[in-house]
């Protein structure tokens, strides 16, 4: 029988020892770290926590400053898709019917200057096009040319306060939100779109107004926008998983 | 012989026996198989909500599909020619999908890297030089429909057929299921956009990655009847133990 002596023993444990706290400490600054440099997404809690923080810290890092491909125009999708919408709310067909004149995007939260943007202000603060593609979750896509008003424009206008970290964003029937972290609200493409392939943008894509970010997965794109609220603090609202989506079970983050 | 040395003399032979794998082997084979079923399954659930399947950049229901899977969808918006909607369960389907592309991508970089360093590629999986040709394949394939049994060699190493077979898994079917994969994230190919124009797009990145799918399941299907064939439990044993009990060689 091999025999460990007494000695071999005692560096063996304070070799285990050492590594292990080594590791656990480890842990502790990558946590630490993590936290401090916005990695760690709304919905990092439960089972599939571990797997979606990794997702979403890769992507922060790997994508700091990446612009979503744009296409040619010859590109553009002669039939895309608009999705299926819930029927529209008694609101939305009384503003509808007076041509969205009376379409109000409330900011509020952690910004210096509240404010009830008409879509003519909008308009006002400058304009933006980009042809991406639109990728819906279940796979199916189409490109068109987008056109609107960046969000960093209107966030500037509002004067968002610096410790604002996530951009909360309603639809008119307040059943869909979704948030955007500061990486992605400030990010040039995102944009808050009113105009689809030279004209206004279709009801059912989402006019008058619709939240558009071309390097996330099409439900990320919120229709119908009436309300942007500035937070330091995802957790106020809803189940605190940053929004509907986790709530029904999809990723906060939807760039994969 | 009392039954205490027999007990000892079975045990000297069963610490002699030959390890068939390496505990590193067998740890990454697992999590590799753990990783791929929760893969396989949680893919096949994304693809009911839209089972149709398009070549190049762009693909909805009103464009011309390459192929369609005849199924009804998760998707009451998807025109399948069923009155039947499944069950969605695209959510959690996502969230594992990716969270266990994570756990593949982490144990092939493991096996990737030790199997770099300790030869394992080299001695095991890489044909041996004088099978090199088309013969020795030939001489393989006929061994196995005459269903001879393999020589004492043979059983205790990988004949140059089953060694091709992992190298094309290995090395071809999981790099290019990961790349399609990483293609259909919107963000990566911001990035990288080559990673998805190289493929011809985003909807044949989708299909590419269906077809590498398949490829994979019917890999998967040959090499459990494989294993089947060729001694089940022991085959297992040594996949869990490392060691095949030497009762069980072939003479």
């Amino acid at each position: 029988m091999k025999s460990i002596s007494r000695r071999a023993l005692i560096t063996r444990g304070i070799t285990t020892g050492l590594a292990a706290t080594a590791g656990v400490s480890g842990l502790a600054v990558a946590a630490r770290m993590a936290k401090r440099y916005g990695l760690i997404p709304p919905d990092s809690c439960g089972p599939y926590g571990p797997g979606e923080t990794l997702t979403y810290a890769a992507q922060r890092l790997l994508t700091a400053h990446s612009m979503a491909r744009e296409f040619p125009r010859s590109m553009i999708s002669k039939s895309p898709f608009a999705n299926e919408v819930a029927p529209p709310t008694d609101a939305f067909r009384r503003l509808q019917a007076g041509g969205f004149a009376n379409w109000r995007l409330t900011v509020d939260g952690l910004v210096a200057h509240p404010t009830a943007f008409s879509l003519a202000d909008i308009h006002a603060l400058g304009r933006s096009s980009q042809i991406t593609e639109v990728a819906c979750e279940e796979g199916w896509s189409y490109i068109a040319e987008w056109i609107g008003t960046p969000l960093s424009a209107v966030l500037r206008e509002a004067g968002l306060l610096p410790q604002a970290r996530y951009l909360v964003y309603f639809s008119i029937d307040h059943y869909w939100w979704d948030s955007l972290d500061m990486a992605d609200a400030h990010h040039p493409q995102t944009l808050l779109t009113w105009g689809m392939n030279d004209g206004d943008l279709p009801v059912p894509f989402g006019g008058p107004l619709r939240m558009r970010v071309p390097r996330q997965l099409g439900y990320k794109n919120i229709k119908y926008l009436v309300h942007l609220t500035a937070t330091d603090s995802i957790k106020r609202f809803g189940k605190g998983l940053g929004s509907a989506s986790p709530e029904g079970g999809y990723a906060w983050y939807a760039g994969i | 012989m009392s039954t205490a040395v027999q007990a000892r003399k079975a045990a000297a032979v069963r610490h002699s026996a030959p390890v068939r794998h390496s505990g590193l082997v067998r740890i990454t084979h697992w999590l590799t198989f753990l990783s791929f079923a929760a893969l396989l399954i949680t893919g096949g659930e994304i693809v009911i909500s839209h089972p149709r399947f398009y070549w190049g950049e762009t693909g909805n229901v009103n464009m011309r599909p390459l192929f369609v899977i005849p199924i009804p969808s998760s998707r009451d918006t998807v025109p399948t020619g069923y009155h039947y909607v499944m069950p969605d369960q695209n959510g959690w389907s996502r969230y594992l999908h990716f969270q266990s592309a994570w756990v593949l991508v982490f144990t092939a970089l493991v096996y990737g890297i030790a199997g770099l360093l300790n030869g394992h590629f080299r001695r095991n999986l890489i044909p041996e030089r004088g099978d090199w040709n088309w013969r020795a394949y030939w001489a393989r394939i006929a061994q196995y429909l005459r269903r001879a049994p393999p020589s004492r060699a043979e059983s205790a190493s990988y004949n140059v057929l089953q060694r091709s077979a992992y190298l094309l898994v290995i090395f071809v079917l999981f790099p290019l299921i990961i790349w399609t994969g990483l293609a259909l994230s919107p963000a990566f190919d911001s990035a990288v956009p080559a990673a998805v124009n190289l493929l011809g797009g985003r909807q044949s990145a989708r299909t590419l990655h269906f077809f590498l799918s398949i490829a994979l399941v019917l890999f998967l299907a040959v090499h459990v009847a494989m294993v089947a064939l060729s001694g089940f439990r022991s085959r297992m044993r040594a996949m869990i133990t490392g060691r095949t009990s030497t009762m069980e060689e072939r003479p």
